[in-house]
């Protein structure tokens, strides 16, 4: 079943950098959807357009829809907060905000409002386990969440996404300043985060989309070039291009 | 040997060049510690608890300066009451919210040629202004708004510089929870930058409070019996003051002159003091 519906999808930058060409694709609830390719190539532009984070930069022209859940959200009425609460993102530099590490995980709750205690705890130890850091800061919540290692800080604030219990998960090569371990541990919550939830990745190498993708999609310069089931992508790709990226002949 | 010789030459003109430098900046610093020096010497006989907290007589040659300490702090509290909200609220606007116009630019424009305005020229202003226009008459309540415009670009320049000194990032991470920029702004863009703008703040204050020539036609009294009961009464203040007593009452004893200006570099100081705490915490306590 598709959660996400994106239709002849185009975005042009104030700058006149265009950044999406008449891309459609559907994306399917509780999967890991790889969006790979070389830079500048759209897939950021279009997780930011899922979360209508593009809303903070100067966009000159944006064409097409998508749908989530059959609702269009470029749609200009649309509940942009709403909309933020139910597709969280993790961003490719780990920013803890100036706060202890249980702050962190509460924020968002908070702002929607949430205060009692017990739910707010309780919003801490279940995202916090689902990250898989629960037991590396369990002792210390209230410590500044800055005081943590670079990978301690991404899986806050993955948490701190969870927290707020989105249907559909944003990550934006959140493994891009991590080491190997590190990596590892936030790869394998992600597979653990496909059970509840729909997650779309933009891995840092061809290596981690492979290990990662349920299903696969390979932007070139705006445009997607080839969508497809993740195994037989990275085995058997049909398009010369794709095949030439995933054997390491440009990018 | 020609290289030993060079590089020998080229050690002595470093350490001149070092010493040289060393000196101007010595230089820079002898100012302030001699006239701090020179008027504790002169004035600090003068000073005492009599002198703090009692009324002056005998056409002020002789008592205290309590009317004119009370003045200063109603000022300036009048001042920070008008130009701390406006200004940190010009400051959020053009930092969180205002985009690249000729609006904008035309703002900014105002607030720095505001800065360059010789105070006398506020004192005018508020003359006109406030105490005849609006009628307020020469008081409190005109001096500090005329003290206010005056301190406002500095409040202004320098909240800005701390709101735009918090990392994009912050805002980006906060919208992206689902805050709206109004929550950013209040529970992280704000927190992260009250230190400096405190500290801009009390700067801007220092320097009313040390200002005689904008209170001069709008608030300050020559000589008042008693203190200031409303905001629309005229007041003593500590610069008018020293003016006062060592230019216009003649045979003045010259300790009180020093002792005036001796209280009020305390009280100028104190502020820089707190100004100057209050940002080496923050920089200690900084998670950015």
């Amino acid at each position: 079943m598709n959660k996400i519906l994106i239709e002849n999808l185009s975005l042009q930058y104030s700058d006149g950098t265009e950044s999406l060409r008449g891309v459609s694709m559907g994306i399917r609830q509780n999967t890991v959807t790889v969006l790979f390719g070389p830079a500048g190539g759209g897939k950021s532009t279009l997780l930011r357009c899922l979360n209508r984070l593009n809303d903070l930069t100067e966009v000159k022209a944006s064409l097409g829809q998508i749908l989530i859940d059959g609702e269009n959200i470029l749609d200009p009425k649309v509940d942009v907060i709403a909309l933020r609460r139910k597709v969280g993102m993790v961003f490719a530099r780990p920013v803890p905000l100036p706060m202890s590490i249980r702050e962190n995980v509460t924020y968002g709750l908070e702002l929607a409002g949430e205060k009692r205690k017990s739910k707010l705890d309780e919003a801490v130890e279940r995202s916090l386990k689902l990250s898989a850091i629960w037991d590396e800061v369990k002792s210390r919540l209230d410590e500044p969440a800055i005081a943590l290692s670079g990978g301690q800080q991404q899986r806050i604030c993955l948490a701190r996404v969870i927290a707020l219990q989105p249907e559909i998960i944003l990550l934006d090569e959140p493994t891009s300043g991590l080491d190997p371990i590190s990596t590892g541990k936030v790869e394998a919550a992600l597979l653990e985060l496909k059970k509840e939830y729909t997650v779309i990745l933009v891995p840092h190498s061809i290596q981690q989309a492979a290990r990662t993708a349920d299903y696969a999609a390979f932007f070139l310069q705006g445009e997607l070039i080839e969508y497809d089931d993740g195994k037989k992508m990275f085995t058997t790709p049909k398009q010369k291009k794709t095949e030439d990226y995933i054997m390491g002949r440009f990018g | 040997m020609m290289t030993k010789f060079l590089s020998r030459n080229r050690h002595t003109v470093q350490s001149l060049g070092f010493s040289f430098i060393t000196l101007i900046a010595i230089m820079t610093v002898l100012p302030i510690v001699g006239t701090i020096i020179f008027i504790i010497f002169k004035g600090g006989s003068a000073v005492s608890w009599e002198f703090i907290s009692g009324f002056p007589y005998d056409g002020m040659r002789a008592g205290g300066i309590l009317p004119a300490i009370i003045g200063t702090l109603y000022l300036t509290i009048g001042t920070a009451v008008f130009s701390v909200p406006l200004g940190i609220a010009a400051a959020v606007y053009l930092s969180e919210y205002a985009k690249d116009t000729r609006l904008t630019r035309l703002i900014r424009l105002a607030i720095i040629n505001l800065a360059g305005i010789p105070s006398v020229v506020y004192g005018l202003f508020g003359l006109g202004l406030f105490v005849l226009f609006l009628q307020f008459g020469t008081s409190i309540l005109a001096a500090s708004l005329t003290l206010s415009i005056m301190t406002l670009p500095v409040i202004i320049s320098t909240a800005e510089e701390s709101l735009r000194a918090v990392p994009q990032a912050f805002r980006t991470v906060s919208i992206s929870l689902g805050a709206t920029r109004w929550q950013t702004i209040r529970r992280i863009v704000l927190k992260e930058a009250l230190p400096g703008i405190l500290t801009g703040v009390i700067l801007g204050l220092e320097r009313a409070a040390g200002e005689t020539a904008p209170i001069l036609f709008t608030g300050a009294a020559f000589f008042l019996p008693r203190l200031p009961q409303s905001p629309f009464d005229a007041t003593m203040a500590l610069p008018y003051h020293l003016f006062v007593i060592s230019t216009q009452v003649p045979e003045m004893p010259i300790q009180i002159q020093y002792g005036t200006a001796l209280v009020l570099l305390v009280f100028v100081l104190t502020m820089n003091l707190i100004a100057t705490v209050i940002r080496s915490r923050a920089r200690a306590r900084r998670q950015w």
